[in-house]
């Protein structure tokens, strides 16, 4: 199925020397704890930029996307336009002075120096689970995208080793390659490979995306062979039953927006870390403003390849009858029932025992949205750019990874070895533990990927688990920088019971067509939502609600800090940060107002 | 941090796009291309990536220049602007 050739294997190489080049070059600037975890707190502005939105386009972006395009559509688009780009300002422009400001070296820091000890200790801890189990489960479903793509089968055969190798090969490799840029060069090396990444997704996506509309016939050829409601981002969005992903307005803003969006790109430390790693205050606020640039476009180069995979004629066995000087020749393609069963390029999904297409119940044939994209880079690319396009997808994969991975060993080295395990270390000690909590953080994440294999449940499971901790969390930031009066028993109260609270709504909730289990619905079914994201998005926002009032409430039952314990902490006692520039479009906040224009526009043209 | 970025990617897509329009060159007229729809995608994306690269190495190449004309900049440039 997958012919590489010498020049593909050759583009992926010249990909790995120069992501381990990178690390290597790097290893003579690591002379303390400061270049190794905050990248020396120097680095310019575009690169952390690029970084930060590259941090969060691994697997689960790049194959997701493709794959949500696939199934709902441009209305996939919001998570850029309502999810992302609004949360990207608001952290530069509001949040940023108190994470750069503070000097913080982590967000459990931030949460330590704002609030107490125990806020930290349960953010630490539930953080650096969460960044193994991510990495963990990058892992996995890297090595089960390569074993789909038969990427390394040819490889293998030459070689004579057992094709059952092939998954753990792929995760020892991509486990290998990670170890050692970061163990080198810590998180500068895990941020220029972010950056190489990022302009190789480009590189691999573009091409794609190009040949993929030319051969639809162009944006209305697009238009005229996916169902009308595909191609709005906007439209019927007032009702649940007039689109695709079946969420109404006020669960798409409040939930997308204001909490889950919010929630990721303002606090989680995998992205923050980026923007924290820039040279001065005014690098660090432009950081996420110059990531939303990229970002408004990125829906061009992630959500469309799905949206043509499904638009593009399903291949079916077919015999071409030739007749050379007299001979007649039969050409025969044979495709698979998987890939004739299913819509456009997005094959069926196939049962595992016994090797069938699955169907829904009304008997439609269950789609693997999940091959969308990668079906499209098979479909168009000659070996070659083939192979700059499965490196591209590699790329993505590990990035991920490396982003979890320094999250993780920063964290654990100083919000949980420095500050419970062993106080007042040498800057040495701390730099070592750094690099073997790396090796550490890897090991556990090949651990997951796999538990993965044996329990068919675990990713869900996991990923369900993320949101309960994550959904209230925006609410103790959004406090704690903006109300002086927020203590730590009150952050603290807030978080246990948001979590409590994402847990009850699941427990109580489902959407329709599923059955109670991992879904939801484990205690009893009150309520019935029209899709598993409308319930996902109406669960953050009992989540953060349950957080806010209880934080506020609790607060005011107890004493708060002193306030100039809180000065640069909190915005009311933070002066404003000078202005290091001289016109005032060049500021921050000219800056920020330009991207909101930009990303306005776009939403209308796709409207 | 005294390496930039630039120059190593400048050089990574540099060798990219030579080989890429190199090999696309070699193959050009040949049956793999009825998948990119007659379109030599190799030939056309490797020029694009060379003269990608190439931009980002001169880049770099200047910045490293300039920067070492100049004397060190200060890491904290909105401290050292506080005397204002």
């Amino acid at each position: 199925m997958l012919n590489l050739t010498s020049v593909d294997w050759l583009i992926m190489l010249l990909y790995f020397v120069f992501v381990l080049g990178i690390g290597f070059a790097l290893k003579r600037y690591m002379k303390t704890s400061k270049d190794f975890f905050q990248a020396g707190r120097a680095l310019p502005a575009w690169i952390c930029g690029l970084a930060f939105i590259s941090a969060n386009l691994g697997a689960q972006e790049v194959i997701g996307m493709g794959a949500s395009g696939a199934k709902y559509g441009l209305e996939t688009a919001h998570f850029y336009g309502i999810g992302a780009i609004p949360a990207m300002i608001f952290v530069g422009i509001f949040m940023m002075p108190f994470y750069y400001g503070s000097k913080a070296r982590s967000v459990p820091e931030f949460l330590r120096m704002r609030f107490d000890e125990k806020t930290r200790a349960l953010n630490a801890c539930s953080f650096a689970v969460m960044t193994v189990f991510s990495s963990g489960i990058s892992m996995y479903a890297m090595a089960r995208l390569i074993q789909a793509l038969h990427v390394f089968d040819g490889l293998f055969y030459t070689l004579g080793w057992p094709q059952q190798g092939i998954f753990t090969f792929s995760i020892v490799l991509s486990a290998i390659i990670v170890l050692a840029y970061i163990f080198l060069g810590g998180l500068t090396s895990a941020i220029y490979n972010e950056v190489l990444q990022f302009f190789l997704i480009i590189a691999g996506f573009l091409p794609l995306v190009l040949l993929g509309l030319k051969n639809i016939g162009g944006w209305s050829g697009l238009k005229a062979s996916v169902p009308m409601a595909y191609m709005h981002e906007w439209k019927g969005v007032a009702h649940a039953s007039t689109n695709p992903m079946g969420i109404e307005i006020i669960g798409l803003g409040m939930g997308l927006g204001f909490v889950l969006g919010s929630g990721y790109w303002c606090t989680d430390f995998l992205v923050i870390q980026t923007a924290m790693a820039s040279k001065n205050m005014e690098s660090a606020r432009r950081v996420p403003l110059i990531a939303a640039v990229p970002k408004i476009f990125f829906p061009f180069l992630v959500i469309l390849p799905g949206l043509l995979a499904i638009g593009l004629p399903t291949p079916h066995t077919k015999t071409v009858e030739r007749n050379i000087n007299g001979m007649i020749v039969r050409d025969t393609t044979v495709v698979p029932q998987n890939v004739e069963e299913g819509r456009g390029l997005v094959p069926a999904k196939i049962n595992p025992v016994t090797g069938k297409p699955m169907y829904m119940a009304d008997g439609q044939p269950l789609l693997d949205y999940d091959m969308a994209t990668p079906n499209m880079l098979l479909h168009f690319f000659p070996t070659g750019i083939l192979g700059l396009g499965l490196t591209a997808l590699l790329a993505s994969f590990m990035s991920g990874m490396a982003g979890n991975v320094t999250a993780f060993n920063t964290v654990f080295t100083y919000d949980l070895y420095q500050s419970y395990i062993h106080k007042g270390g040498s800057d040495r000690h701390y730099m070592a533990v750094g690099r073997w909590a790396t090796v550490g953080g890897i090991l556990l994440s090949i651990g997951t990927a796999y538990a993965a294999i044996n329990f068919n449940n675990i990713m869900d499971t996991l990923q369900l688990v993320f949101s309960f901790v994550n959904a209230p969390l925006f609410a103790t930031f959004l406090l704690g920088m903006f109300w002086k009066r927020a203590t730590g028993h009150g952050a603290f109260a807030g978080l246990i019971a948001g979590t409590g609270a994402a847990m009850l709504h699941h427990g109580l909730t489902l959407p329709i067509e599923a059955n109670p289990g991992i879904h939801g619905g484990w205690l009893t079914v009150v309520h019935h939502y029209p899709s598993d994201m409308a319930q996902n998005f109406w669960g953050a926002i009992f989540a953060f609600g349950t957080n806010f009032i209880v934080t506020v409430v609790v607060s005011l039952a107890t004493k708060a800090k002193p306030e100039s314990e809180l000065v640069g902490l909190v915005h009311s006692l933070t002066p404003k940060p000078p202005r290091a520039h001289d016109v005032w479009w060049k500021s921050p906040e000219a800056f920020a107002i330009a991207v909101l224009l930009m990303a306005v526009a776009l939403n209308i043209f796709f409207y | 941090m005294s390496l930039d970025l630039r120059i190593p990617m400048g050089m990574m897509f540099t060798l990219v796009g030579a080989i890429l329009a190199a090999f696309g060159f070699a193959t050009r007229g040949s049956a793999i291309y009825a998948a990119s729809l007659g379109i030599n995608a190799n030939f056309w994306w490797g020029l694009v990536l060379l003269v990608f690269g190439l931009t980002m190495l001169q880049l770099g190449r200047r910045g490293q220049k300039r920067l070492a004309s100049l004397p060190p900049e200060p890491v904290d440039e909105t401290r050292s602007r506080l005397g204002h």
